[in-house]
């Protein structure tokens, strides 16, 4: 037996917007270390539930906690690397300026910035293009230094929202190699998709659906449990009902 | 038929646009309104005060249309005059009656000018038939239309373009999602609308001192007091415009609504500029 510390902790969290439930009661735990992956159709309210875990919003029933503690927390979130689903970067500077203003916001100087800016943007394979502006970048180096930009301060859990969206396959292939590169070293990290093949990568998946969290496991779990093949069986199975 | 599907389209649009229906109807007559406050308003009566004038001329004068006030020094008359208590005052010094106009504002000057030449001067055989002397004790004569229109629209034009530049830029943090990113990170709202204030300071400052340097050094604006007294007054105007715009911005979606909001915000500020009378304004305004 080992003990397992949790790293994320939704507590029967409700959101309700307008007259429109998102989120319908989840009940959620991430452990540290682990790469869970949150999957679920456009629209299933997966935005919406990270959004409140990177402390943006505030559950209208019900609580979060990130490390043990309540969020939405300031000390909480230098913890945690966000990475919003759009790109969230101001396209008249360049990489570097963009770099720079977010490396200051974490409390990154000096040496140390220049070092994690390197680092960084070798993760992301943005090297060669630290001087150009944003506007010149293809959407795909966009995301790449949104993500960059997410891994500056070290955080010890990362938020991802469709991390690999608009990227193509071998750069997506590259992204997760960072992911599993950084994981090893300890990162927890919560990404969120509606790609099926995607989610075959994380270690363990929750089904989002309408609002509501229709499964959780292993990928193989939760094929094995409904006798599926392929998560969109899965998928198709946990739905229909 | 095309042309009436899209006439139809565009009502549509109109229709489910809340926003650009209100500003549609409510901007123009707003401004109609104000307008009609400030022109429709009373006609501004001069005050006007007497020194030391002899019983028997007042008497015999039409003191319709103006307000009188008497002095028995002339001195106490010209401290009312510098605290704008008072337009003008007339002096009969040694049957020669003299004008001394406060002077700043083109169309008071005019309105006390007026009064003597309808009120005065068809009594001038009783008072020795000498032409009225005017002096003025801010300004004078050759102050032009410029000096009075120059400062209020050095002002508004600083308030402008800070409301929309700040009011903007705040919007593209919002949809671009860089506010997102910003919230994320560990910096505090507060932080960051100080920071807003600072960085569009600096920018302000700059662009207020070039602004208000050129109109007064190169056009020649008319300017009593110190040069750093105006850009003061400048910062602050335009810290004014800049938290406006920023809370504004945070009622539109985009930068269209944001350029909506310049008729009902920034439009009925002229009218508390100094431009207008506000002392003529409708009664129940006031
Ligand atoms: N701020 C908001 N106001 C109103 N509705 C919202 C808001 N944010 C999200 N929604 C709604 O919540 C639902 C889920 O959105 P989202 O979490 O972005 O889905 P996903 O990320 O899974 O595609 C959508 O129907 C969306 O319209
Ligand atoms: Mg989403």
């Amino acid at each position: 037996m080992y003990i397992v510390e949790t790293c994320v902790s939704v507590q029967d969290v409700s959101k309700v917007f307008g007259e429109q439930k998102v989120l319908n009661k989840i009940s959620l735990e991430i452990v540290n270390g682990e790469i869970f992956g949150l999957l679920g159709p456009s629209g299933a309210g997966k935005s919406t539930l990270v959004k409140q875990l990177a402390g943006l919003d505030n559950p209208t029933i019900g609580d979060n906690y990130v490390f043990q503690q309540k969020m939405p927390d300031l000390n909480l979130m230098k913890r945690i690397g966000y990475m919003a689903q759009a790109d969230g970067l101001y396209e008249e500077l360049s990489a570097r300026e963009n770099l720079e203003f977010f490396a200051k916001l974490y409390g990154l100087r000096g040496k140390r910035q220049f070092e994690r800016i390197k680092e960084v943007m070798e993760v992301v394979a943005l090297s060669d293009h630290v001087h150009k502006l944003v506007s010149n970048y293809s959407g795909g180096m966009k995301r790449r230094l949104s993500l960059a930009i997410a891994l500056l301060h070290e955080p010890e859990m990362l938020i991802l929202d469709e991390p690999t969206v608009g990227i193509d396959p071998v750069l997506r292939k590259s992204i997760w190699e960072a992911f599993y590169q950084l994981n090893k070293q300890g990162t927890t990290i919560l990404v969120t998709t509606h790609v099926m093949d995607e989610a075959e990568k994380c270690d363990r998946l929750g089904l989002l659906r309408d609002g509501s969290l229709i499964a959780v496991g292993t990928p193989e779990e939760l094929k094995g449990k409904s006798g599926s093949v392929s998560l969109e069986e899965v998928f198709l199975a946990y739905g229909g009902v | 038929m095309r042309i009436l599907a899209l006439a139809k389209r565009i009502l549509q649009q109109l229709v489910r646009d809340k926003r650009t229906m209100a500003l549609l109807i409510f901007a123009p007559i707003l401004v109609l309104t104000m307008l009609h406050l400030v022109f429709n308003g009373d006609n501004y009566l001069p005050k006007i005060g007497f020194v030391e004038f002899p019983e028997a001329v007042t008497e015999q004068m039409d003191l319709s249309e103006v307000e009188i006030k008497t002095y028995e020094k002339g001195e106490i008359a010209k401290e009312e005059l510098n605290a704008r208590k008072i337009d003008a005052y007339l002096v009969f010094d040694q049957n020669s009656p003299s004008i001394i106009l406060e002077g700043s504002d083109p169309s008071v000057n005019s309105a006390v000018i007026k009064w003597l030449q309808t009120k005065l001067t068809p009594m001038q055989g009783i008072a020795g038939g000498e032409e009225i002397d005017i002096h003025y004790l801010h300004g004078s004569s050759e102050m032009s239309s410029f000096d009075y229109f120059g400062p209020v629209l050095l002002g508004f034009f600083v308030f402008f373009f800070v409301f929309i530049i700040a009011g903007v830029s705040f919007i593209r943090e919002r949809t671009t999602g860089t506010l997102e990113r910003l919230l994320s990170t560990p910096i505090r709202k507060w932080e960051i609308v100080i920071g807003y204030v600072l960085g569009f300071g600096l920018f302000t400052m700059v662009q207020s001192t070039i602004i208000a340097w050129y109109a007064i050094y190169v056009l020649g604006m008319l300017m009593e007091g110190a040069f750093w007294h105006v850009l003061v007054i400048i910062l602050f105007l335009a810290f004014t415009a800049l938290t406006l715009g920023i809370l504004i911005s945070s009622f539109a979606q985009n930068e269209l609504q944001m350029i909506q909001f310049i008729p009902i915000v920034v439009i009925p500020q002229i009218f508390f500029s100094g431009l207008f009378h506000l002392e003529t304004i409708s009664e129940w305004v006031s």
